[in-house]
């Protein structure tokens, strides 16, 4: 066949969007898991340490790349499949019925997919971005009081060496921390070692959906977001394995229940984090 | 069944006097309508009204007028072959439609079926298709086997049925969001890759109809099931997935 065929033919392009879909549904997964760790309450040191992880293990990089061009490939590949779809009728009907065949989120694909994008593209620039670039990053603190004297200070959090994971970069008296839960305990002098801090993206995410005066527009957007991720679920999940042409009556059932739930309890989840950042405060 | 009475109905009919020309919708009042006739003998009584009035009867396709030939097509009141699943335009009664009822009819809108002049739109982009690949080559020079010879499994004997069943009206087509003609190739793929006599070309046969059908300019499937729901023949959506398997199978 010819060679630009299995990027070009319209079947082909298929492919690339169940493929890249669904590894995007893997994606979303492994994100959501990471995210849920905000709602844990021990002083941010479980997210930070899953965000540094993110930012800086050889495994994750590699998928992270993959998810990057799996995202700007599908959005490509599925606004040109729209174009193309659009220019297959010139004329439109002047009386249509479509609901009376098919259902809204199989329907709407690229407008759900164009709302998801703009969503990705604001989420990395507000979160991405900052943990990747940003020099001023804040680093992850602690407020300290010394039962004894009373005495506060906040402490920088690094990830230290050894057994002693938590080590602070403020040395108070010659004093050291030790973090154990929610505890800290001031514990013999020893030298204190410099290493990488955790970006506090904890912090970054709390103050975000807690603004003042955008918290809350930013916290029904971000929902929003989620509920166009569910309808492009709610359709594409199934439809990625028929693309595939994976359609086999014994399975047809099981997918589309497994990606209809897929497709509430993910998106769900997702907006469920920033609705009791916002409201908690 | 209650007994056939008439009704008076306003119909919105798209007209265009030719491939080149500019078309637009016209307002015509029909009264004294049978419910017990057909869709189509509606639109012979319309058609015998407007030549009373000297003025140009509506064109459309017909043929067989008993559901077999898949001629007929028209998007009625914004579905194709009107409000009935599972059924072509000259199957459709007008016992489903009210008195004083406002009956949009269009032309399958597709831009490989260039409307040829009023309903009338033109189809052979499905016969490129076809003749691109939807046959088997048989040795016909005396000495043909019998195609019953070949054991065939049943469950493929009745799939391959159930997709030759497409009549090719095009209904699939003009349903569709996007234009696409998948489900119509999906089932002429089918039918010969389900077969033995089928497998021998089926490499080519595939690759050869997907490519006419995006050069003729139908759009591409996004599995709205559109089709399927239209398709006065029941073709299952599991023929396009064959078909995509077909065709990965054949890319390599
Ligand atoms: C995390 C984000 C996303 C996930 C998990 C996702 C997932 C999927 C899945 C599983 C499909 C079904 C594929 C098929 O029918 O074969 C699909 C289709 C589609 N997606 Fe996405 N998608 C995402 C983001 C986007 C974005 C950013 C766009 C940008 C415009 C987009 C546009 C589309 C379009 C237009 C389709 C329909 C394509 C077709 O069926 O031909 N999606 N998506
Ligand atoms: S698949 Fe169905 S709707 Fe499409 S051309 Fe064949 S019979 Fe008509
Ligand atoms: S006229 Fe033959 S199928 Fe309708």
């Amino acid at each position: 066949m010819a060679k630009s065929a299995l990027l070009k033919s319209s079947i082909a392009k298929k492919y690339w969007m169940a493929l890249t879909g669904l590894f995007l549904c893997l994606f979303l997964t492994g994100h959501l898991a990471g995210n849920l760790q905000l709602l844990i309450p021990d002083n941010a040191s479980a997210f930070n340490q899953y965000a540094l992880f993110m930012t800086t293990n050889p495994a994750v990089k590699v998928l992270s790349y993959l998810t990057y061009i799996s995202i700007i490939f599908h959005a490509i590949d599925g606004i040109m499949l729209a174009i193309q779809n659009k220019k297959a009728r010139p004329i439109a009907y002047a009386k249509n019925n479509p609901s009376g065949n098919s259902s809204f989120a199989s329907r709407n694909m690229a407008v759900l997919g164009t709302v998801i994008l703009i969503f990705i593209v604001t989420h990395m620039v507000t979160f991405w971005a900052k943990m990747h670039f940003d020099k001023n990053m804040p680093l992850q603190t602690l407020s300290v009081t010394d039962e004894a004297s009373g005495m506060k200070q906040d402490f920088y959090i690094t990830t230290g060496t050894g057994q002693d994971k938590f080590l602070p970069v403020n040395q108070v008296d010659g004093k050291n921390l030790v973090i154990e839960g929610n505890k800290i305990f001031i514990v013999k002098p020893i030298k204190v070692e410099f290493a990488q801090g955790y970006k506090d993206l904890y912090k970054i995410t709390l103050d975000f959906f807690r603004d003042a005066k955008y918290g809350l527009i930013y916290t029904l957007l971000y929902v929003l977001a989620m509920l166009a991720l569910g309808f492009h679920l709610w359709h594409g999940f199934a439809s990625a394995f028929q693309s595939l042409g994976l359609n086999n009556p014994k399975f047809n059932a099981g997918i589309k229940i497994f990606g209809r739930a897929f497709s509430v309890l993910v998106p769900l989840l997702f907006a469920i984090i920033p609705l009791y950042i916002h409201f908690s405060k | 069944m209650s007994a056939a009475k008439n009704i008076n109905i306003t119909l919105k009919i798209w007209r265009q006097k030719n491939a080149d020309s500019k078309g637009n919708i016209e307002t015509y009042k029909l009264d004294n309508v049978s419910t017990a006739s057909s869709f189509l003998e509606m639109l012979d009584q319309l058609n015998e009204q407007l030549i009373n009035e000297r003025k140009e009867p509506v064109a459309f396709d017909h043929d067989c007028r008993e559901g077999i030939c898949g001629m007929c097509s028209l998007y009625i009141n914004g579905r194709a072959h009107g409000p009935e699943t599972g059924t072509t335009t000259c199957q459709l009664h007008m016992r489903k439609f009210n008195d004083g009822d406002t009956i949009f009819i269009e032309p399958w809108r597709s831009k490989a079926f260039p409307v040829v002049k009023d309903l009338v739109v033109d189809r052979s982009a499905f016969d490129r298709i076809q003749q691109a690949g939807g046959f088997v080559s048989v040795n016909t020079s005396g000495n043909t086997i019998d195609a019953n010879s070949i054991p065939i499994p049943k469950d493929d004997a009745d799939k391959a049925f159930m997709a030759a069943a497409c009549i090719g009206c095009g209904a699939c087509v003009a349903s569709c969001k996007n234009g696409s003609a998948m489900l119509f190739v999906g089932a002429k793929v089918s039918q010969y890759a389900l077969l033995p006599q089928g497998k021998v070309e089926a490499t080519q046969r595939v690759q050869n109809m997907v490519r006419q059908m995006d050069e003729e300019g139908f759009g591409n499937c996004t599995n709205t099931g559109a089709c399927e729901v239209e398709c006065p023949k029941g073709i299952s959506l599991e023929n396009i997935a064959r078909m995509n398997r077909e065709y990965l199978k054949s890319s390599f």
